[in-house]
């Protein structure tokens, strides 16, 4: 399998400053050193609590804001090699950005008020200048009646807030799959839906990854939604990466304590159930490390990779 | 198709107009300055349809140069030394109405108890002149409409000219950040702290200043002044918007982002300062030609100037048609604009909507 995506070592850090006459900076690690990989067609969770870097992750990637170090490489679509995407000049910067999108968490804010539906697909195809004027609307229904709003013609004059969330987050999803993009940055896509309608925007998702080959990272706080939408999951606290395996492995063979915490805290619709309070216990985690010192992540085989990062004051 | 198309984008336009207009009609306040305004543009636009149809004849009502020779029957009498007499209680009620003092006589014949014929100036109001004349025999109402022509050109004028300037800096300042920021914020800092009505009197001691001076004044001291703070900290709001977000994700430059995004988001706000900002255009004009400090023919300050310095304004309960329509204009249709930016205010700010 071609990788769409590897980030090495990518590091993001912010600085705080104290005041205005102070000289003396904290530098808050927003992610710190973290890597991983993603295949063609494959999709990859990252999880973790709020304000572990996801979102910062998320942005850093997408080329929102600058990142502080790090590498990282994307496939290019000509010679199927990997390509480090602070070398590229203008012209490859602008294949690059038609390749990777963003799909926001709220679908209220991330649609312009004041555009209308059609305008709002339109707009990456405008800024890309593709295709005459009745080949980007032609594009704009066939889009439309992909993501199931139909019929295409009724909501191409609408405005966002005539629309219900759901509509509004497939739009969003239209807008960008116009591109035909081949990566796709997901920040908790379903979190602001309600349970009915998150299922079947996820479903329109991965049908879509099928039928597009559109490969996914898929940053959410819930592991059920993780397990239903990915291949594999990376699991995230303070900055770093904890442990990357393939998601049931994952699931079923947690090591690191603060995985297994994250597992013991899903919550299980039955009331007579009571919860396995999980303890953390570091002295598995201690065993494996002594028994690998050398590498900073630790492959357990069945590309189950484990951090060595040091946690254990952290944890509680 | 694509005329259906037309269609629904007409019917939706119409519809969103008419939703607003809901809104805006709630507002009762608005509605009331709605039609304040609405009743001094239509005095804006009857005055060049009366001449031009020669319903009034210029010669006679034109507010500059216009003279009516209006005369009326008046008995001569001979003030008394000593108040309060029979007839008269005080000093001012003598002479009274109808009544002539012999000592103003200069080259006259008459005799005390005859009846002459005089010129009537400043004539009250009468079926001919709705609001009397002033001193020189023109025409009150003539120049409360012209007075209102020239308050609407200067308020728009400049309230359009300065949320032109406000909306570009302050979303400027907001976009780019940093350093065009701290000057921009310090530059408006200044501004605001500069009182404008000291700084119009230098103004016009040194440069001649007409209507298109003013409002060019008025509008970039406006446009530089608060303003752009308020306007600054709303493209702040717009521009952490996952919209924008997702506009630069996609390749879009910063001109475009803030031409296509920021801008249009920004509007309402702008809407709104420029109605208010007409209010104190119209009110800073009336206060420099109260002091003749404006190269202007007619305005409502002006009227009232000419009323104080032929004396009139201490006799206002005998002159009063002198004094009160140039003061209650001003005071109405900047009340009147004032209401209508209070109406806007509530059909853009949701939060001031009644539920």
């Amino acid at each position: 399998m071609t990788k769409i995506l590897e980030v090495k070592n990518l590091e993001k850090h912010f600085e705080v400053s104290k005041g205005i006459f102070s000289r003396n900076k904290t530098i808050v690690k927003a992610v710190d050193g973290i890597s991983f990989e993603i295949l063609k067609g494959e999709s990859l969770g990252l999880v973790g609590q709020s304000g572990c870097g996801k979102t910062t992750t998320a942005r850093a990637l997408s080329l929102l804001d600058p990142k502080t170090s790090g590498t990282i490489l994307f496939n290019d679509s000509n010679d199927n090699s990997m390509i480090n995407i602070d070398d590229l000049d203008e012209e490859g910067m602008k294949n690059f950005r038609r390749n990777i999108q963003m799909i926001f968490q709220d679908p209220y804010e991330s649609l312009n008020p004041r555009w209308t539906i059609k305008d709002i697909i339109l707009e990456p195809l405008n800024i890309h200048n593709i295709g005459s004027t009745e080949d980007r609307e032609e594009a704009v229904k066939e889009i439309l009646q992909t993501v199931g709003i139909t019929p295409p013609e009724n909501y191409l004059p609408r405005y966002p807030h005539e629309l219900s969330g759901g509509q509004r987050q497939r739009v969003s999803i239209a807008r960008t799959l116009i591109m035909k993009p081949r990566f796709l940055i997901c920040d908790e896509p379903t979190s602001m839906l309600d349970v009915s309608i998150r299922i079947s925007i996820m479903d329109l998702m991965m049908k879509l990854a099928d039928d597009l080959d559109v490969s996914y990272l898929y940053i959410t706080h819930d592991l059920a939604v993780a397990r239903y939408m990915c291949n594999n999951i990376a699991v995230m606290f303070n900055g770093k990466l904890v442990e990357i395996a393939p998601t049931e492995e994952l699931l079923q063979n947690p090591i690191h304590p603060y995985t297994k915490r994250l597992i013991s805290s899903i919550p299980i619709p039955d009331p007579t159930y009571t919860r396995e309070n999980y303890e953390i216990d570091f002295t598995e985690l201690r065993s494996i490390k002594a028994a690998n010192q050398d590498s900073s992540m630790i492959d357990l085989g069945n590309k189950h990779l484990l951090s060595t990062n040091e946690f254990e004051g952290l944890l509680y | 198709m694509k005329n259906n198309n037309n269609k629904i984008e007409k019917k939706l336009r119409r519809e969103a107009f008419s939703k607003n207009w809901k809104l805006f009609k709630q507002s009762r306040l608005g509605m009331v300055g709605l039609y304040i305004v609405f009743f001094f543009f239509i005095l804006t636009i009857l005055q060049p349809i009366l001449f031009i149809t020669g319903f009034w004849n210029e010669a006679v009502y034109h507010p500059v140069v216009g003279y009516d020779d209006l005369t009326s029957d008046f008995i001569v009498v001979d003030c008394p030394k000593e108040y309060p007499t029979e007839k008269y209680q005080s000093r001012t009620d003598c002479p009274a109405r109808n009544e002539v003092n012999i000592k103003t006589l200069f080259y006259n014949t008459a005799e005390v108890g005859d009846t002459i014929e005089l010129n009537l100036q400043p004539a009250p109001p009468s079926r001919r002149h709705i609001l009397g004349t002033d001193s020189l025999g023109r025409d009150v109402f003539s120049q409360i409409m012209e007075g209102s022509q020239v308050a609407f050109l200067l308020g728009i004028l400049s309230a359009t000219l300065g949320v032109g300037i406000s909306t570009l800096l302050g979303t400027i300042a907001a976009f780019y950040g940093g350093r065009i920021d701290a000057y921009l914020m310090r530059q408006s800092d200044l501004v605001l702290m500069l009182p404008t009505l000291p700084l119009l009197f230098i103004i016009s001691a040194f440069a001649e200043l007409k209507i298109w001076h003013l409002a060019v004044v008025l509008g970039t001291i406006g446009g530089l002044g608060g303003s752009v703070i308020t306007i600054k900290s709303q493209a702040l709001q717009v521009k952490v918007k996952p919209f924008v977000d997702s506009a630069r994700i996609t390749g879009g430059s910063n001109m475009k982002i803030l031409f296509s995004h920021v801008l249009p988001n920004v509007a309402p706000l702008a809407l709104l300062f420029m109605v208010f900002s007409v209010t104190g255009a119209i009110a800073s004009e009336s206060v420099l030609s109260f002091l003749g400090l404006l190269n202007i023919e007619m305005s409502w300050g002006l009227m009232i100037y000419l009323a104080q310095v032929e004396g009139f304004i201490f006799s206002g309960m005998k002159y009063w048609w002198l004094i009160l329509p140039a003061g209650l204009s001003v005071t109405f249709l900047t009340g009147g604009f004032y209401l209508v930016g209070r109406g806007l205010d509530e059909v853009f700010n949701p939060r001031l909507r009644k539920r």
